[in-house]
């Protein structure tokens, strides 16, 4: 099946002609597969927002393509728009965003704007809101009433009903406690397996990513540095140190024990992992 | 070891409409701070744990009870600057801390407000500067800086007005790995070497591991307060709070339900590591 994004040979170049001319991302070519969970990871300032500002068309690629389903998004620049309502984009802190005088007028924004009116606009809305936890209820509040999560799930089902194919998310848990973070994840996996479609996640929560993505993409200095399954990631550790980022703290331990001679699989990065693994070291040394 | 901050059943409700009634989001609080300490408050949102840092310098003054800082009382708006000399706050996003399009003048604007003389704002700035690791940005813009160096320019800003104590509430929540790395490095720092007493507020379990002290809030209350080793082993109760125990316990944990015999409060990564290989081995 021919990928949902492709991007091809991107490069963006801000301040051209000026002092401060500097590339964010240099010559990045990667392909996003339809119903993928894609995980992108990067110090500040590898590139990570470049790039996603990329996927729906809001900045333009200095060179290169930006290809969805097969079709260099910028080929009929009046049609940008349609890019848009089938690549979500949900910028960091999204509850910034809200202005609307109701939950349900905020998260009927994008879908009215796509053209939706009458009982298919009201469809949109109430799944949207009920994909996030948000109670028919709290629909008539205004989205100013409701919590700093609360608002932060607004903001998502704002996106969410517009239905995007692909739906790219910007550090969606920062600032949420665990328990926050955890509901709106779980919010996230059930659009990707309920309606299938595809997930671009950026995040420095290398745990988040771990427990989610299919695929990971290490960005570094505005080019990639890796790309693969999260076991092959992360299990290039200590690269990933060097390269300024986090690897799960499991990951941490793995290293540890590693350099205590234990045999650990490189690869492991959950905890349940790491577990079986050294219970079957030790009835190994049992049967010895 | 003396208290520089002492809070005694401290209760606050924010503000409502007539006729509402308030809630507490502080529901009686004895806590005393050290001089001297590290200290870290967990909890998850709405906990109190803001509400609590927002106290300790008087951005909120308590609807019952008391705060003192040095003994002195933080409703008496007398004392208003005292306080706030004593006990500096750096917030969560280092985009609303800074107010100067320089550097050096940011880290100013406090002693310049406290009429510090020139020469001495001049030592003052330098040496804050200096102790973030900052030195070489004095004459940058800050908007142009990282995240985490916004947040050491907002320390120093702290800093320059020679506080005895400073509170950070959820300092780092918005910063990436390593801005988040150098802040806490920064604070450590300040703690070990210029005895600063700090106060973290924060929801990440693992920048409690080097704390002194940690002190978990829920529903306006203390309901954990110990040593990290002594308040993350207490994996059960961790967990009903909505907070996450550190990776090292949940795995020393599990394997102590199998029967390994291991300790569970090696908290950090290379204790637990050791743990394990000797365990196994």
């Amino acid at each position: 099946m021919e990928p949902i994004l492709q991007i091809k040979h991107l490069t963006h170049t801000y301040g051209v002609g000026t002092p401060f001319q500097r590339s964010a991302v240099e010559d990045m070519s990667f392909e996003v597969r339809e119903g993928e969970f894609l995980g992108i990871m990067g110090h500040t300032g590898s590139g990570k927002s470049t790039l996603i500002q990329h996927l729906n068309g809001l900045l333009k690629p200095t060179s290169g393509q930006v290809l969805l389903a097969g079709k260099d998004i910028w080929a009929e620049p009046k049609k940008i728009r349609e890019v848009r309502f089938r690549v979500g984009l949900v910028f960091q802190y999204p509850e910034y965003q809200l202005f609307e005088e109701t939950v349900y007028k905020d998260i009927a924004f994008g879908p009215a704007n796509m053209g939706r009116t009458g009982a298919e606009l009201d469809r949109c809305v109430r799944e949207a809101a009920r994909l996030v936890g948000i109670r028919d209820e709290q629909l008539d509040k205004s989205p100013f009433e409701l919590s700093g999560g609360q608002k932060r799930r607004v903001a998502l089902a704002g996106v969410l009903a517009m239905e995007p194919d692909v739906l790219v998310l910007d550090e969606p848990t920062a600032g949420l406690d665990p328990a926050g973070r955890e509901n709106l994840m779980a919010n996230i996996r059930d659009y990707h397996r309920n309606k299938q479609k595809t997930i671009v996640l950026v995040s420095h929560s290398m745990d988040e990513i771990a427990q989610n993505a299919d695929r990971i993409l290490v960005l570094k200095g505005a080019h990639i540095l890796m790309s693969g399954t999260p076991a092959e990631v992360f299990a290039r550790g200590e690269e990933l140190l060097s390269a300024g980022l986090d690897v799960p703290e499991v990951t941490r331990i793995a290293m540890a024990l590693r350099d205590r001679g234990l045999p650990i699989d490189p690869a492991v990065y959950t905890v349940e992992a790491l577990e079986r693994q050294l219970l079957a070291l030790r009835k190994g040394g049992a049967a010895c | 070891m003396a208290e520089i901050i002492r809070t005694e059943n401290l209760r606050y409700a924010y503000p409502v409409e007539e006729g509402e009634t308030p809630v507490y989001a502080l529901r009686g609080v004895d806590l005393g701070i050290a001089r001297g300490s590290f200290v870290v408050v967990l909890g998850h949102n709405g906990s109190g744990k803001s509400t609590l840092a927002k106290m300790l310098n008087a951005v909120l003054v308590p609807t019952e009870g008391s705060v003192l800082v040095e003994g002195m009382d933080t409703a008496d708006e007398r004392l208003l600057l005292a306080i706030r000399q004593r006990v500096g706050m750096v917030f969560q996003n280092p985009d609303n801390q800074i107010v100067a399009n320089v550097v050096e003048e940011d880290v100013a604007f406090a002693p310049e407000n406290l009429g510090v003389p020139p020469e001495e704002i001049r030592r003052r700035v330098d040496e804050a500067l200096k102790a973030v690791g900052m030195s070489e940005f004095t004459t940058h813009a800050p908007h142009l800086l990282s995240g985490g160096q916004k947040q050491r320019i907002a320390i120093a800003g702290v800093l320059a007005m020679e506080p005895e104590c400073i509170v950070l509430d959820e300092a780092t929540a918005m910063l990436d790995p390593v801005g988040r790395r150098e802040v806490l490095a920064t604070v450590h720092r300040l703690n070990r070497e210029k005895g600063m007493t700090v106060v973290l507020i924060t929801h990440h379990m693992n920048e409690a591991e080097e704390a002194d002290r940690v002190v978990v809030m829920d529903d306006g209350a203390v309901v954990m307060d110990g040593s990290p080793k002594e308040v993350f082993t207490q994996v059960e109760p961790l967990r009903s709070l909505g907070l996450t125990v550190p990776d090292t316990v949940d795995l020393l944990d599990r394997l102590r339900h199998h029967g390994v015999e291991v300790p569970l409060d090696a908290l950090r990564v290379e204790e637990c590591a050791d743990a394990i290989a000797a365990a196994l081995q």
